[in-house]
């Protein structure tokens, strides 16, 4: 779930406000943009680019590696199903607010296709200076610079504020995976720790959680494993149990989803567990002998 | 959005499964009507939230009088967070078992997931605990449905004279799970009487707040979360806001940024006043926020921290400064600006407010949560 930047992108909602906000921005910084999708403007021109009815008529006329949705939460399960039907393995769905069930539903045709799915409700991608999908300040050169850590988030607010700690303390993003807020979502933190494990570029992780759910616990099984060190903040500690915060994930019922659980179970996998986003820089730094 | 058992059990017996014919009473002599009608009966607290046994929200009644007496104990009660405003009168049903049905949306499977067990009467936790052996547990392929034979095949196991019956109960409960959206549909206890037959004596039911919106009609029966009066006028205007018990006031943008606003004015030794988040789409409603932040009397400096990614941090700081100027507050604010349109931003509340934003969000916490000190001395 690394974006790279020969990847080809396919702008599902193109010609909408958002789409086309967001596609100018992502094309001025190096993402490869084929063109988008727009079943009412089929045949025409947006942005100088092509758009289709469909991702699977897009696909006839060529290899499309990822498909990018600013798509409304009830379009988003069929739009969804067209980008996995045209072959396209790669799929951020940035949209807040998708039935949960209609996101089983994709992600299920996804499993099938052996298509990725990052989100719903991700900021999306970033690989600094090369390429981006979705609705980061990767052009923001105070949030961004080229750099070797590697940060998750389930929060785009969140993980621009960490992002840019980084740049304050003088150092830099290789990638950053935005996961999602959702209570369900295609890529989960622990596969975005394997990724970013994997990725050369990077040598130390920050990462962000959030409470509910158990998806931190599951990646501190294989934080265990690594040997790159990884500093994380757990966004939540002070919200009131059964209250959902904003994200739909971030709900703590009884014991399962709580701050404390996290925290223990990352710290027994060697991740040093940071009280702020301010704190998470200094950390990483000094775990680097830097 | 959570559900009463009456609310729930519509929903059952939509999809075809049989539940006892009970009637909602609002007050004593309303439920001595219905126990009339009824006869042996059992008055039940409607709330959407479980221990209502426990809190002795369920009461057997054989008369009429007798309901009589133990709604006029259970109306009014409060169980958990909410106020007893209504009784189930049930007819009394002849148990010989009691069993366990529910399907939940599973975040680790990524897909629905059916229980079922044998054992029924007491919570899934206990269950899991002490009958470990009796939980079956299906992952549901959401594409194809749940595969009736499969499930028959495994509840044969469990109860082989009534796998039939059990498993027809479960691909309706399935049915109902799909057609409203559920995170959670439970019938506990599922009950085989001693005439044989299945009937849902319990249901707990939490429909996908995402998709209450194609959802209109059950909607309108369900117990929407208790609000206080702000967190009202918040959710009229569509914006994010949890009332707590704090005296540092929160704005912030996004769901993880505000968190983090609260955890770090808690860790700093402060308590925050309130969640309150304008990102996303809401990010131009900063007026309405603010006016809703200081309307609680308790906040006594007010900490705002944007950082701007899809939401433009300028849009939202000058709807903060007019508001401040406006509305003349006597408390401090305190300011940590960040990201999307930081510049236009920080310079106007430096130039309208005569202010300097903090650099750091940790520097920021510090003096907000100083100043709700100082302010309360």
């Amino acid at each position: 779930m690394i974006i790279g930047g020969k990847e080809t992108v396919l702008v599902q909602g193109i010609t909408g406000k958002q789409g086309t906000f967001w596609s100018e921005r992502m094309r001025e910084y190096g993402t490869r943009i084929i063109g988008g999708v727009n079943p009412r403007r089929a045949g025409e021109k947006h942005l100088e680019l092509p758009v289709w009815a469909s991702a699977q008529d897009a696909a006839k006329e060529g290899k499309i590696d990822a498909a990018v949705m600013f798509v409304p939460p009830f379009g988003v399960k069929e739009a969804a199903l067209d980008i996995i039907a045209a072959g396209i393995r790669k799929i951020v769905c940035l949209t807040e607010h998708v039935p949960v069930q209609d996101t089983m539903y994709f992600l299920a045709a996804a499993r099938e296709r052996g298509a990725q799915v990052i989100g719903p409700n991700t900021a999306g991608l970033v690989t600094t200076g090369v390429s981006f999908v979705g609705f980061m300040p990767a052009f923001n050169a105070r949030v961004f610079q080229p750099g070797d850590i590697g940060v998750i988030s389930r929060s785009g607010s969140l993980g621009t504020l960490l992002c840019l700690n980084l740049v304050q303390a003088g150092l830099g993003v290789s990638s950053f995976v935005g996961i999602g807020g959702d209570p369900i979502i295609g890529t989960t933190t622990r596969d975005a720790l394997v990724a970013l494990d994997r990725d050369p570029a990077t040598k130390a992780i920050a990462l962000v959680g959030e409470i509910g759910g158990a998806m931190e616990e599951a990646a501190a099984e294989y934080a265990a494993t690594m040997k790159k060190p990884i500093a994380a903040f757990i966004a939540g500690a002070a919200s009131p149990p059964g209250k959902k915060m904003g994200h739909a994930g971030a709900i703590v019922m009884g014991d399962r989803g709580s701050y404390a659980g996290k925290k223990a179970a990352l710290e027994e996998a060697g991740v040093t567990v940071c009280a702020t986003p301010n704190e998470v820089p200094g950390v990483i730094k000094a775990r680097l002998g830097r | 959005m959570n559900f009463t058992e009456h609310a729930g059990k519509a929903v059952l017996r939509a999809a075809g499964i049989p539940t006892p014919q009970g009637i909602i009473a609002r007050t004593p002599a309303e439920a001595a009507d219905a126990a009339r009608k009824i006869g042996k009966c059992v008055v039940k607290a409607q709330v959407p939230t479980g221990k209502r046994g426990k809190a002795g929200g369920i009461k057997l009644a054989a008369t009429p009088e007798e309901a009589t007496a133990h709604s006029k104990q259970i109306l009014g009660m409060t169980i958990g967070e909410y106020v007893v405003d209504e009784v189930l009168i049930d007819p009394q049903v002849n148990i010989a078992r009691e069993m366990y049905a529910a399907i939940l949306n599973d975040p680790e499977s990524q897909g629905p997931l059916l229980l079922f067990s044998p054992e029924g009467g007491m919570d899934i936790e206990e269950i899991a605990a002490d009958h470990p052996d009796a939980l079956l547990q299906v992952q549901i392929n959401i594409i194809k449905g749940l595969d009736a034979e499969a499930l028959a095949a495994a509840v044969r196991r469990y109860d082989p004279p009534a796998a039939g019956a059990i498993t027809d109960i479960l691909v309706k409960l399935y049915d109902a799970y799909r057609a409203s959206d559920a995170e959670l549909i439970e019938i506990n206890p599922l009950v085989q009487m001693r005439d044989g037959h299945f009937v849902a004596l319990d249901c707990k039911l939490t429909v996908d707040d995402s998709a209450l919106p194609r959802n209109d009609a059950l909607a309108r029966t369900g117990s929407p979360d208790k609000t206080t009066e702000l967190e009202s006028r918040a959710k009229a205007l569509h914006l994010k806001y949890i009332e707590l018990d704090g005296e540092v006031g929160v704005l912030a943008n996004g769901a993880g940024l505000t968190m983090t606003t609260m955890d770090a004015i808690r860790h700093f030794g402060g308590a925050p006043a309130n969640f309150m988040e304008i990102g996303g789409d809401s990010y131009t409603k900063a007026i309405p926020a603010l006016e809703i932040v200081l309307a609680n009397p308790k906040v006594k400096s007010l900490l705002v921290n944007f950082c701007g990614a899809f939401a433009r941090t300028d849009v939202m700081a000058e709807g903060v400064v007019n508001a401040w100027l406006e509305l003349k507050p006597k408390i401090p604010i305190v300011f940590t600006i960040h990201g999307t349109g930081e510049d236009e931003a920080i310079a106007m509340v430096r130039e309208r407010l005569g202010i300097e934003p903090y650099d750091l969000m940790d520097d920021a916490v510090k003096a907000a949560v100083a100043a709700a000190k100082g302010a309360r001395a």
